[in-house]
């Protein structure tokens, strides 16, 4: 095989080595998170969590387990790196962006640990090609500081429907308003653009509705310009779980089903928008 | 006022709001006892599309006119065309996800809301802001044309499709047995260096071929493209009223529960001449399309101007003084306000030019549409004592033959 006879040498060195036989299941996911230039690589015993932020309000969060690789092998409790995710995602895709049925790109990234770049081999159809991008200072990513038992508001929706709702959202609305209660409306997504104000309602009890766990009547507000790259995650997922905590602090969880029908996570963390002005009704 | 559209027409309102946005930015919405009425018309007032759903198209349908009242409609307003263009949004899905779509006036008064049921419970609202405004109507007799036309909408729109999507005019030309559809050119173009298509069509591809009068016109094909678009859709025959140029030509689609109409201002052989004479005279100025209708023989021309707001009364000739007004924007609701002052003309017709300039397009011959005389040439003659209009002022630079023509037809 090309890729293990190439590192076979130096393969001691390398703190982390991941493999993949399909590189879209890495490349897919990524490109639901790439809204901003760089992520934060996390790697542990479980896995691979990338981190993209945005204004220190937003936070998006790819999960993909250790069981989603062919070979995963991590020689320290954690290791962690940034890199330019818009370059990393040329490379993954390096021998074309568009599936070709049949036909797969197999991956192998290997990193050597701190200061050193990340290595990426990647091969298809016997072409083999090594990528090296350049890693830097890991920074300290936000903690939302979400736990679930602080969740007040939960729901959790079949993609299907949210994502027609996400793109008629009336995008000359600068605020995205959920709201979320026991009581009527349930669940709904308000806008207040040019022409007026616009509501999507959901009820509890709608074959959409997977899960409906709302104790109280919450109402919060969140830059729509912050929201907007979700929509790549959420047309990714089959199923999205919103919950709000005490703080209105939002939390989407996006279920994804590679191409091999293996699971991996997305997640967004927002702020509520400070400005609460009138709400209109 | 209360509309209730059931599943399958909730597309066909959709589609109708698409296709008059190939129009103009602004709708004008209006119920009616006879129906809503959806129209718009475009910034230099050479085109108007009107869509009336009767209220047999509804599952439920309250004009809110109060009954026996005088008024023909208790409320009429405009809207931006975007914002209802948002509440129809994914036009594919509509038939699939829509269940029933409601329009109602919010009891504030001041939202129209379009509130749409959709599968799986899930219920989408729109509270869109408007603004009153007076009813838009030309005044058109489709029974008063020479020349008419049916046929599927299929034909027209294949015959449509050759066309560059940029060519902006399409000169239709009719004979007994055949009608013909060509690129016009401008003046100004080098035919040698423009591609010309042109389509002849035989009469027996049409349902109905109706010629009196073998004539050719000319007139803008974007704004049709949006009622082609919708016709195919729907199925129904399209049908083509016109004679002279000048006169606007008339485009229907008839069916029980719908009448759509169409109606596009058409180039004048007149202007075409003078503008070629004055071209060879003296280079265009930027000005000459706005003193073109100032200099325009008022006396054959009748302004057809009537709006609902006047109720049954006949459409009253308004003050002469806003006639040279009104000479630029015929469809705007000038002349239920009546008391409509005479102000300098002079002033006038400058802030015309003005207001005209961002919207006319430039170096246009297109008359405006409600100057072309609607009513058949013999009763002009009858007509003409009730709507006298003087030119009360020239335009300093109007070009003298025009002038002269002018006198010699009064």
């Amino acid at each position: 095989m090309p890729l293990s006879t190439q590192l076979e040498a130096g393969e001691e060195q390398y703190v982390l080595i991941a493999s993949l036989d399909n590189a879209r299941n890495l490349s897919n996911i990524l490109k639901a998170i790439q809204f901003k230039d760089h992520a934060t690589f996390l790697a542990t015993s479980n896995g691979i969590k990338v981190t993209v932020e945005d204004s220190k309000c937003l936070q998006a969060n790819a999960f993909i387990q250790a069981e989603i690789f062919q070979e995963f092998s991590i020689q320290e409790d954690s290791v962690m790196f940034r890199v330019n995710l818009a370059v990393l995602l040329d490379c993954l895709t390096i021998f074309g962006g568009s599936a070709v049925p049949g036909v797969t790109t197999a991956l192998k990234m290997c990193y050597n640990g701190y200061g050193y770049p990340l290595t990426l081999i990647l091969e298809e159809g016997g072409v083999v090609t090594v990528c090296k991008i350049n890693t830097q200072e890991p920074e300290e990513t936000l903690d939302f500081d979400f736990c679930s038992t602080n969740v007040i508001n939960k729901v959790i929706l079949q993609s299907d429907s949210l994502r027609e709702a996400f793109s008629e959202l009336d995008m000359t609305s600068e605020v995205l308003q959920i709201t979320m209660s026991p009581d009527k409306p349930y669940f709904r997504l308000s806008t207040f653009g040019n022409s007026g104000s616009a509501h999507c309602d959901y009820p509890k009890d709608s074959d959409m509705m997977e899960v409906f766990q709302c104790t109280q009547t919450q109402t919060n507000r969140y830059k729509m310009s912050l929201l907007k790259p979700s929509t790549k995650a959420l047309s990714l997922s089959c199923k999205v779980s919103i919950r709000t905590d005490s703080r209105g602090f939002l939390s989407l969880q996006y279920m994804v089903r590679n191409d091999d029908g293996q699971i991996c996570f997305i997640e967004y963390f927002c702020c509520p928008d400070e400005e609460v002005g009138e709400q209109e009704q | 006022m209360r509309c209730v559209v059931a599943t399958s027409n909730v597309k066909v309102l959709g589609k109708a709001v698409h296709s008059l946005s190939r129009i103009g930015d602004e709708l004008y919405f209006e119920p009616l006892s006879s129906g809503l009425a959806l129209r718009c018309v475009n910034s230099s007032r050479s085109a108007y599309g009107c869509f009336l759903f009767t209220p047999l198209f509804f599952q439920h349908y309250d004009s809110g006119a109060p009954p026996g009242g005088l008024e023909d409609s208790s409320f009429r307003c405009k809207m931006g065309m975007k914002s209802v263009q948002t509440v129809f949004k994914s036009l594919s899905s509509l038939d699939k996800t829509v269940e029933k779509c409601e329009i109602d006036l919010n009891p504030g008064g001041n939202r129209l809301v379009f509130q749409l049921h959709c599968k799986y419970g899930i219920t989408k609202t729109h509270n869109l802001s408007f603004q009153e405004s007076e009813s838009l109507q030309p005044v058109f007799q489709k029974d008063g044309y020479a020349n008419v036309l049916r046929a599927q909408p299929r034909l027209l729109a294949d015959t449509v499709v050759h066309f560059p999507p940029s060519l902006e005019e399409v000169n239709v030309t009719v004979s007994g047995e055949r009608v013909q559809f060509r690129n016009h050119l401008e003046d100004e173009q080098d035919a040698s260096k423009m591609m010309l298509t042109e389509m002849s069509l035989d009469a027996d591809e049409f349902e109905s071929f109706q010629v009196r009068e073998e004539t050719g016109i000319t007139f803008c094909l974007k704004e049709l493209r949006g009622l082609l678009s919708f016709a195919e859709s729907s199925g129904l025959p399209l049908s083509m009223y016109f004679d002279q140029p000048g006169r606007p030509v008339v485009f229907g689609l008839d069916d029980p529960v719908l009448e759509v109409n169409f109606v596009l201002a058409t180039l004048s052989d007149e202007e075409t001449t003078t503008h070629r004479e004055r071209n060879r005279s003296r280079p265009p100025q930027a000005d000459t399309s706005h003193d073109d209708f100032l200099s325009d023989d008022m006396d054959s021309y009748m302004i057809a101007m009537e709006t609902s707001a006047v109720g049954g009364a006949e459409a009253q000739p308004c003050s002469t003084g806003s006639d040279q007004r009104r000479a630029r924007e015929p469809v705007s609701a000038a002349c239920s306000s009546g008391s409509k002052q005479q102000r300098g003309l002079e002033s006038e017709s400058e802030e015309e030019e003005e207001e005209e300039l961002p919207g006319t397009p430039p170096q246009k011959r297109f008359r405006s549409l409600f100057f072309g005389s609607v009513l058949s040439p013999y009763s002009q003659g009858a007509n003409q004592t009730l709507r006298n209009q003087e030119v009360l002022a020239e335009a300093s630079d109007s070009d003298p033959e025009e002038q002269e023509e002018e006198t010699a037809k009064k």
